[in-house]
């Protein structure tokens, strides 16, 4: 059985809004040379992406919504016809086979699921996806098709397995939550910035699912400028208890890279090093618990240049047990990319430190941030007495 | 908004002839910590609540299963002639006698008899309703100087990007009265071009901050 598998097909580049848009999978392009250039990806690592099918995203999404995004795609509707489906705002703009290119990252993960629920590899990673804010019949921050979701219900459906999905993207995981709100046999796990300040403004930690699902939703909704210690403490324990607590038979982690200082959408203050710990603590727990079955999706990530690449290396770095790389970043890549990014490249794995100016309010920050964890994991830990 | 909208318009009553225990149960099932008492055509005759019988009852920590309390009448222990409000009653209104007059529940009263209750709980909910939040979002805080129109300046760039505004607060600046703070849902993931167009018009955005401002 293979470590793991790289799924990838260059029309997943595909799904792209505008030039200018924040959103822009020439990420993927950016990490894949980024880990040939240190000889990490070889191209029998790469399966490619299949195109999800109309029966696959019934599972998670309405049919008349598809045809929506379908028509929009061939320019058979106007923006105003879609806004009731969240199409044709300024966060999902339409752009031509909007649905064809959607329908390949959701393909991706389905990939992802099946080599290794088939056993032929024991991990696979699908940067392409991860579009957590897609809703049943509706659009929402940059996400068409909720790809994880697709991959839950299918995991369910054709493997009959218990699925715990973890979200430590900056925003909350909320298209995820809401459609297994209420199935016991999913658990959720999103860690984000408030919603108090950012979108999509849910992902409290009073939101632990409803009927049959109470106490399978779990939110960690930390203060604006946390920082690396505060976000590892809270991912670190949660993770743990959470694992322990439900028991899954396979791992699903949604990986945004948006939690980072240079982010421009989110101001949470991290640094690569979360990006070194988190798919570490992912690996471990998923051999702990799952024979090993853990699939990861990429996610948010708009800072392209000096975080995602290196963020999302890693993460392919931890799930083949590669040593996770130190110092410079190859010459190779700083000089093919550098001409085209609109800012100076951080030329070592490692952030420039220290990356920003001491946070005034540190102390009071962790200390409301370590309270929150407790209200949130209250449920386990009182279970756990009785 | 008017109490009609946000009144519970079925709420559970006693009547003067039921006793403590039977109030005491009826609060406990039903989870509520208020109860109008009402005579047969409904008319207000007072309110219980939870804390009434709490005052009379005996102490928790002596074993006094039987004690006569519990069969007591609720007409001996109830507030008599309570305060009362109307369905047209402003949802303001409500909230400051609240305030003022330190109860935690008001018995809504039409042509004499009664329709409905409002109690702080439902009021808190409202508020938070009011804070927007309920619908994907980004929060962005603004100050402006407070003068007429900054509204539909500030407005007319949401509007130039298509973007929809779910709440408005308006509150006072408390470093300089001549502003105020508008803090302002917008349904975006990506505010950044409506901040960078409310800059380029002039106006401090407060939040969010570039990274490396100072909280």
């Amino acid at each position: 059985m293979k470590k793991a598998v790289f799924v990838y097909s260059p029309e997943q580049l595909g799904y792209k809004f505008s030039d200018t848009h924040p959103f822009n999978h020439k990420r993927l392009t950016l990490t894949m040379d980024l880990l040939k250039n240190i000889d990490a990806l070889d191209d029998s690592d790469i399966v490619p992406a299949r195109v999800a099918t109309e029966e696959e995203l019934l599972l998670a999404h309405d049919p008349k919504y598809i045809d929506i995004v379908k028509k929009a795609g061939h320019g058979e509707l106007s923006e105003a016809q879609c806004e009731s489906y969240g199409i044709g705002t300024e966060d999902t703009p339409i752009f031509e086979n909007m649905h064809e290119a959607s329908a390949q990252l959701v393909g991706g993960t389905l990939t992802a699921v099946d080599y290794v629920m088939e056993g032929k590899a024991r991990h696979a990673l699908n940067l392409g996806g991860g579009l957590h804010h897609g809703f049943r019949g509706r659009a929402s921050g940059f996400c068409i098709y909720n790809d994880s979701t697709v991959a839950i219900r299918y995991l369910q459906e054709k493997y009959n397995a218990r699925v715990l999905y973890v979200d430590t993207d900056a925003h909350h995981g909320d298209g995820v939550q809401w459609s297994f709100y209420e199935d016991p046999n999913v658990c959720t796990l999103s860690i984000h910035e408030t919603g108090r300040y950012l979108f999509p403004g849910t992902g409290n930690i009073t939101e632990r699912g409803n009927g049959q699902g109470y106490g399978t939703s779990f939110n960690f909704p930390m203060d604006a400028f946390t920082e690396d210690e505060s976000f590892l403490d809270i991912y670190k324990q949660s993770m743990r208890e959470i694992f322990e607590f439900f028991k899954p038979d396979v791992v699903l982690t949604q990986n945004g890279a948006d939690a980072h200082y240079f982010d421009p959408l989110t101001h949470l203050h991290g640094t690569m090093n979360i990006y070194r710990e988190i798919p570490k603590l992912a690996h471990q727990l998923a051999h702990e618990y799952c024979d090993g079955k853990w699939i990861a999706v990429g996610g948010g990530g708009y800072d392209i240049w000096r975080v995602v690449p290196r963020a999302w290396a890693m993460l392919w770095l931890e799930m083949t047990d590669q040593t996770l790389p130190i110092g410079p970043l190859p010459q190779a890549w700083l000089d093919r990319w550098q001409p085209e990014a609109p800012v100076p490249l951080i030329p070592t794995w490692e952030d420039p430190s220290p990356l920003y100016e001491a946070i005034p309010r540190k102390a009071e920050i962790e200390e409301k941030n370590a309270q929150m964890l407790a209200k949130a994991l209250h449920i386990i830990r009182n279970e756990k007495r009785d | 908004m008017i109490v009609e909208e946000i009144m519970n318009d079925a709420p559970y009553t006693l009547a003067p002839s039921n006793t403590v225990l039977e109030a005491l149960k009826l609060m406990r099932e039903k989870k509520v910590r208020h109860l109008p008492v009402v005579d047969e055509e409904q008319h207000v005759l007072g309110v219980i609540t939870e804390r009434d019988i709490k005052e009379v009852l005996p102490s928790s920590l002596q074993d006094e299963p039987n004690s006569p309390v519990f069969h007591a009448k609720v007409e001996d222990i109830m507030v008599k002639d309570p305060l009362i409000a109307h369905p047209l009653d402003f949802v303001e209104e409500v909230a400051l006698t609240f305030y003022e007059s330190k109860v935690g529940c008001l018995p809504i009263v039409s042509g004499g008899k009664l329709v409905g209750i409002v109690t702080t709980t439902d009021l808190l909910y409202t508020y938070i309703e009011l804070t927007g939040a309920t619908e994907p979002g980004s929060k962005i805080d603004i100050r402006v100087s407070d003068t007429p129109g900054i509204l539909f300046e500030i407005t007319k760039i949401f509007h130039q990007h298509h973007a929809n505004v779910q709440s408005v607060l308006v509150y006072p600046d408390s470093e300089n009265t001549q502003n105020k703070i508008l803090s302002i849902r917008v349904k975006t993931l990506n505010p950044l071009v409506m901040i960078e167009d409310l800059r380029k018009e002039g106006f401090d955005v407060l939040w969010p901050n570039l990274p490396g401002v100072s909280l």
